[in-house]
């Protein structure tokens, strides 16, 4: 056998498993303000950070349910019964030695050392509430290259968190923006200095482990002037009856003339709510791209946004989401162009198969005083089965003149002589299925990195071979 | 034996009776034309050979070298050696040529055997040249915004490099100028052999011009109801469908 570059194996026969638990902290099931002490107390917050979450609770439980436009499904979230907070009560080790042994076997499984060595700058590993292990190679740390989990972050960097923290999505965006400033633990923190370009990525890997649980990370990027950062996450999570629920909030900060490319590859099982809100902040010349794989979960709604708020900055977000039986996909992507001159670009792809769902949401803002703006919108849709569905909810605001927009839309499906030409010519029809499927996200997949593009395929195919064969 | 024989085939689409106890023996190493009208099943009998769905086999034998070809998925009577050449072959969009050939023949390998790319595109080139197709073609995807001469010559390409055992060319020279014609008969002559068996579909005599052929069937209304050598193409092209309609009227009516 060839043995190829693996990047986060996040290969579904390969996640779906789950060690008993280990947790010495818990805050229990259900959310009140007592869990918030208990958070608080558990990570020694400072009193600011605990005002914030009692904040983020209050306007949690104010704020209803968005089914008045998104799934009803939402209804099927009971927040009484999932657990907030669960940790090993142990602080993120810098070496896997260090790491718990089962916590350890965990990750060993799913080939995350083994990456590391291979190709990333650094590595952080969350296991249910809190990162248990980080490090970043030697050579980017001594540059001045912080990546440490969240908690860390906020313990030892407080002057660059708090100046940034929820300042891209306030605590009030939407409900789990809501619930996640209540709760948040883990995620990374990640603080690139002045002129400085981390070469190979930084990868972050997110792994529930328990039942009845919820994970909040929230990840804080900044990439200070003309520095370059990758980071890239991966997500998996055993199959269990009972609802998970993975609410994260990321914020993204690119100072003048910087770059950050945001990269994920999610593979949740299928109980999974993933209900995340990402957006990021791009000053003068600097450029923020998402690129956003969404496999796998019960309903994700998610949709990466950039503010452009200085001239010249440039938003992007290349989308993959895949909605097999049961899954509902609601994914997207928000541009708001706060400044002349200011160029975005959405390219979103999403597939459906069997009574799969995808849905597209799509938000562009061009406000009236600005001139010189550029945005560019395609979706394409492809539905396997006549069970299949696909919506598309594109709002374009643009006023004034002096701006181009330009918005594509396409709706195909794989017919079955399609399928019957590519079978006679040796391919089974869950390799028919996989490569028509390759074929429809290949000229974006191809703007991917390696490493990525290799996986995404990978999984592709898994999810092809299990709803045909 | 090594032949692909057809036995006695009645086949139905929709309840209608398309083919009425067909027989049919193709030897390897030869090339037998099946000439008929418009509507005398020569489609339906390709597709059913190829395996497609939609189509019953309601009575009759298909074997391949002796193998039970109607048991068998499509993909595994391709991987078995049969090769089809569409009519109007389906697009397949963003797949590009040499990948999707890529797939085929990765395909055909034994489990964890993984194609040598070199060898590949050495074999690619030359059969490309073979058909004189430039070779920016391998980065195009199938079929997608190919003019019709474009489409036939990829089919044959994909003969050419996919090795079969049988291969049936189903109207090959419908919507080919004379000279996209006869670049796609110079390749299928070219790939004549003892190892290979041809089961050329066509309408017009024209194409027996450039692929001659060792043997030629007139189907009328489901069934053959002529064989005979070559000659019997340019008999037919100067007597026309309806004299081979009258010859099976008699034996019908018995």
């Amino acid at each position: 056998m060839k043995t190829e570059t693996k990047a986060v194996d996040i290969n579904r026969s390969i996640g779906d498993f789950a060690y008993p638990e280990v947790h010495v902290r818990d805050a229990g099931a259900g959310l009140s303000e007592k869990t918030i002490h208990y958070i608080s107390d558990v990570k020694e917050d400072p009193d600011w950070v605990r005002e914030f979450r009692l904040r983020g609770l209050k306007t949690f439980l104010e704020k209803p349910l968005p089914t008045h436009w998104a799934s009803k499904d939402l209804e099927a979230i009971d927040f009484d019964k999932i657990r907030y907070y669960l940790s090993p009560g142990t602080t993120a080790k810098r070496s896997w030695d260090e790491v718990p042994e089962d916590i350890k076997r965990t990750f060993e499984r799913l080939g995350i050392p083994e990456q590391e060595r291979k190709f990333l700058a650094g590595v952080e590993a969350q296991f249910d509430s809190e990162a248990v292990y980080s490090n970043i190679k030697k050579a980017v740390g001594e540059q001045g290259v912080i990546f440490v989990g969240s908690t860390e972050g906020l313990k030892n960097h407080p002057e660059i968190f708090r100046k940034w923290f929820g300042k891209v999505i306030p605590i009030g965006d939407n409900k789990f923006s809501a619930l996640n400033s209540a709760v948040f633990s883990g995620g990374s923190f990640i603080y690139v200095p002045p002129g400085v370009k981390v070469k190979h990525p930084l990868q972050a890997y997110f792994r529930i482990n328990a039942e009845n649980f919820g994970q909040f990370e929230r990840t804080l990027i900044i990439a200070d002037e003309g520095s370059e950062v990758t980071y890239m996450e991966g997500c998996t999570a055993p199959k269990f009856n009972t609802t998970t629920l993975h609410s994260a909030v990321v914020e993204l900060i690119a100072l003048k003339g910087a770059k950050i490319q945001y990269i994920t590859v999610q593979n949740w099982s299928s109980n999974v709510f993933n209900l995340v809100t990402k957006r990021g902040l791009a000053h003068e010349d600097a450029e923020i791209k998402w690129i956003d794989c969404n496999i796998g979960s019960r309903l994700t709604m998610k949709y990466p946004g950039v503010i452009m708020k200085g001239r010249k900055a440039r938003g992007e977000v290349l989308s993959i989401a895949l909605a097999n039986d049961g899954q509902h996909q609601d994914t997207g992507a928000k541009m708001i162009h706060a400044a002349d001159e200011t160029t975005s670009n959405i390219i979103s792809k999403s597939i459906s198969i069997g009574k799969g769902r995808a849905t597209y949401r799509g938000l562009v803002h061009v406000p009236k005083h600005l001139k010189n703006c550029k945005n560019n919108t395609e979706c394409d849709a492809l539905l396997i089965n006549s069970t299949s569905r696909t919506d598309t909810y594109p709002a374009i605001t643009v006023r004034g003149t002096g701006n181009a927009v330009q918005h594509e839309a396409s709706v195909s499906q794989v017919s079955a002589e399609q399928i019957f030409y590519m079978q006679q010519r040796g391919l089974t029809k869950a390799q028919a299925m996989s490569l028509s499927v390759n074929g429809f996200v290949n000229d974006l997949v191809r703007q991917f990195p390696m490493e990525y593009s290799v996986e995404l395929k990978r999984l592709i195919e898994l999810e092809m071979e299990g709803s045909v064969g | 034996m090594k032949e692909l024989s057809v036995e006695n085939l009645h086949v139905t689409i929709g309840g209608q009776q398309i083919v009425r106890g067909l027989t049919l023996r193709v030897p390897r190493g030869e090339v037998h034309a099946l000439m008929g009208p418009n509507g005398s099943g020569k489609s339906t009998l390709a597709k059913v050979l190829a395996g497609h769905p939609d189509y019953e086999v309601t009575k009759g034998k298909v074997l391949m070298d002796g193998e039970n070809l109607l048991e068998l998925d499509p993909d595994e009577r391709a991987r078995c050696g049969l090769f089809m050449a569409f009519q109007y072959p389906s697009e397949v969009p963003g797949v590009t040529i040499a990948n999707f050939l890529r797939a085929a023949i990765q395909s055909r390998l034994p489990e964890g055997e993984e194609l040598e790319a070199t060898d590949y595109y050495a074999k690619l080139y030359e059969k490309m040249e073979l058909l004189r197709m430039d070779r920016s073609f391998t980065s195009r995807a199938v079929n997608e915004g190919f003019s019709g001469g474009e489409k036939k010559r990829t089919e044959i390409l994909q003969l050419a490099m996919l090795e079969p055992k049988y291969a049936i060319l189903d109207e090959t020279d419908s919507g080919l100028d004379i000279d996209a014609l006869k670049t796609v008969a110079h390749g299928v002559n070219s790939l004549r052999g003892p190892d290979l068996g041809v089961l050329l579909i066509t309408h017009y005599q024209r194409l027996l011009n450039y692929i001659v052929p060792d043997y030629v069937h007139v189907m009328v209304a489901g069934r053959i109801v002529r064989s005979g050598r070559k000659e019997l193409a340019l008999e037919l092209e100067e007597r026309g469908y309806d004299w081979a309609r009258e010859e099976r009227a008699e034996p019908a009516l018995r």
